[in-house]
């Protein structure tokens, strides 16, 4: 199970051949800060993948190195290679990934605030151009998101935070992408809102075949719908493994489940035992 | 009474031909945030190389696509070399990038062109309009009214293409969130270089009609300024702003010089839209048409 930094061909599950292959990956911002240590991991063609963690582990680096958004911020991948469907994409802007189909939905939501919600669905479609091909992918975004249709003369600063979760990913789904890189869904919304989203999100991955890898802090949700999940810390993938054997794991149900087995410990004791445990990758 | 009318309408034309220079900073501010402080210059060096390709002995249209493209090379150009050089810089590098382009473009087109003052005549001629005064007794500038005709149908163009094109739609979403832009696979500097290209096109309209009025030269860069109050006013993002604020700024000056300054010994015009933005500033910080600023709890 403790399958240490994994290389890609052992963490890659056997059931279907990987889409997207990150192969020990290391990034570096601003020329010096290390903030992934050689991270590798493989999204299966249909499936659904988590990474997990704690604040500041890596997750949200791990998925822009992915989408080429690190540049913006003046990060840089080093060392390692990342694959989309057999060729190299390291090196693709952004919009040459979305063409390709690999479409991220931003930590934070991150909508177009002063454009109104099918402006924000529309602007999403930039990379398409043919005009019944945009309609009909708004007519797909409106059925699977029938709020997002009664809201789409408002402006999406003015929506609700499910709802603006909802159009981040609906702008997602018109530039109709093959893959989507998830950063904290659940972010700031209600467990009911974020159950909903979690319903679409293995909805889109059935009906549309489109395969998700999502970052996420609220390990027991994403373990629920997630196939197979990755758990990083420090910049590292400390463990990984399928979505139900990790929600077993005793390590995973004490660190980030917060379930310790037996009987209730102190506080003092979690840290202690955590500071004795290390995870060693 | 008709004497008022003369003068609002005076004002409020004039108000139009300032509209026209804000046009520019907000076409850059609304896509890239940044405030374009060359504008002025942008508009000084599209009249000079308009005038430069005439005295070449190149007619009236052709020296107008002649004059459109190299704006539009001048944009990209700028785009180019300073803006991308300087992505996600904090705003303040990216504004001082734009002071030392004004200063930059300024000598360089006097370089080009030679620094001495020029006519400029594009056909219109500035006199009253004979019907117009034969049957309301008011005197209007054909040149002006002809102006403000131009703006408007530039702005209508402009409103139309940001609220209804792919790529208007894209230039708001960069404005709005660069990072999501980038996300949803919009290419920042594809947009970027539509903007600056853009922005030279408007330079040369505003370009083209002050040249007319107030003759090429250096003094030219200055209608910038005049463009500063009507921004406060309109609000920087809002091209319907820039335009009100221009009606605003034109009428009330003229108004004002006419009907108040004689109490103060007059020279109002030139302060009094400054004063007059710092109020709106207060109340509503956005100007009247400002985007306002989206906060939810």
């Amino acid at each position: 199970m403790n399958a240490h930094a994994a290389t890609a061909q052992s963490a890659a599950p056997a059931a279907a051949p990987a889409v997207l292959v990150v192969n020990n990956i290391e990034v570096i911002y601003d020329h010096v800060i290390l903030v992934l240590k050689g991270v590798s991991l493989a999204v299966p063609e249909g499936g659904i993948v988590a990474l997990l963690g704690a604040n500041g582990a890596g997750k949200s680096t791990t998925l822009k190195a992915i989408s080429n958004l690190l540049r913006a911020e003046r990060g840089d991948v080093t060392k390692g290679s990342i694959e989309f469907r057999g060729t190299r994409v390291d090196s693709l802007t952004p919009n040459a990934l979305v063409k390709l189909g690999v479409c991220q939905v931003m930590e934070g939501r991150h909508c177009f605030q002063h454009l109104t919600v099918e402006e924000n669905l529309l602007a999403g479609a930039f990379t398409r151009t043919g005009r019944g091909e945009v309609a009909a992918a708004l007519d797909k975004v409106y059925t699977y998101f029938p709020r997002l249709k009664v809201r789409r003369a408002s402006l999406a600063g003015y929506t609700s935070g499910g709802e603006q979760q909802m159009t981040a990913i609906g702008r997602a789904l018109m530039a109709a992408p093959t893959m989507i890189l998830l950063d904290e869904p659940s972010m700031g919304l209600a467990p009911q809102i974020v159950e909903e989203i979690f319903e679409i999100v293995r909805d889109l991955n059935a009906r549309e075949r489109v395969s998700f890898l999502l970052a996420e802090q609220n390990t027991t949700v994403a373990l629920r719908y997630a196939n197979y999940g990755y758990i990083l810390e420090n910049g590292r993938v400390v463990m990984d493994g399928d979505a139900t054997a990790l929600g077993a794991n005793e390590d995973v149900k004490e660190f980030y489940l917060g379930l310790a087995s037996g009987e209730r410990k102190s506080f003092r004791d979690v840290k202690h035992y955590r500071r004795r445990k290390r995870w060693l990758a | 009474m008709s004497f008022f009318f003369e003068v609002l309408i005076g004002g409020l034309l004039s108000g139009v031909m300032y509209s026209l220079v804000a046009l520019g900073f907000v076409l850059i501010y609304k896509a890239s945030g940044v405030f374009n402080f060359a504008q002025g210059t942008m508009v000084f060096f599209a009249a000079l190389t308009f005038v430069g390709f005439t005295e070449l002995g190149l007619s009236f249209w052709a020296a107008l696509p002649a004059t459109l493209a190299a704006m539009v090379v001048l944009g990209l150009v700028i785009e180019r070399g300073v803006l991308r050089p300087l992505v996600n810089q904090p705003q303040i590098s990216l504004f001082m990038a734009t002071i030392g382009l004004a200063f930059l473009l300024e000598g360089l087109s006097q370089l080009l062109w030679g620094s001495e003052v020029r006519g400029l005549d594009i056909g219109i001629p500035d006199e009253p309009i004979a019907w117009i005064s034969d049957r309301f007794g008011l005197n209007i500038s054909r040149f002006d009214l002809s102006a403000a005709l131009i703006a408007a149908v530039l702005v209508i163009a402009l409103a139309l293409f940001f609220s209804r094109t792919r790529i208007g739609r894209a230039l708001r979403a960069v404005a709005d969130d660069h990072q999501a832009a980038l996300a949803v696979g919009i290419p920042l500097q594809q947009i970027w270089a539509i903007v600056w290209g853009v922005a030279g096109a408007v330079a040369l309209v505003a370009g083209l009609l002050w040249g007319a009025r107030n003759g090429v030269q250096y003094a030219l860069t200055f209608v910038a300024l005049k463009a500063l109050p009507v921004l406060m006013l309109g609000g920087l993002e809002s091209i319907p702003g820039a335009i009100v604020g221009g009606l605003i700024v034109g009428a009330s000056e003229k108004l004002a010089e006419v009907y108040i300054g004689p109490y103060v010994g007059g020279g109002i015009e030139g302060w009094f839209p400054y004063v007059l933005a710092l109020v709106v500033l207060l109340f509503r910080p956005e100007g009247l048409f400002g985007e306002k600023i989206i906060r939810r709890v």
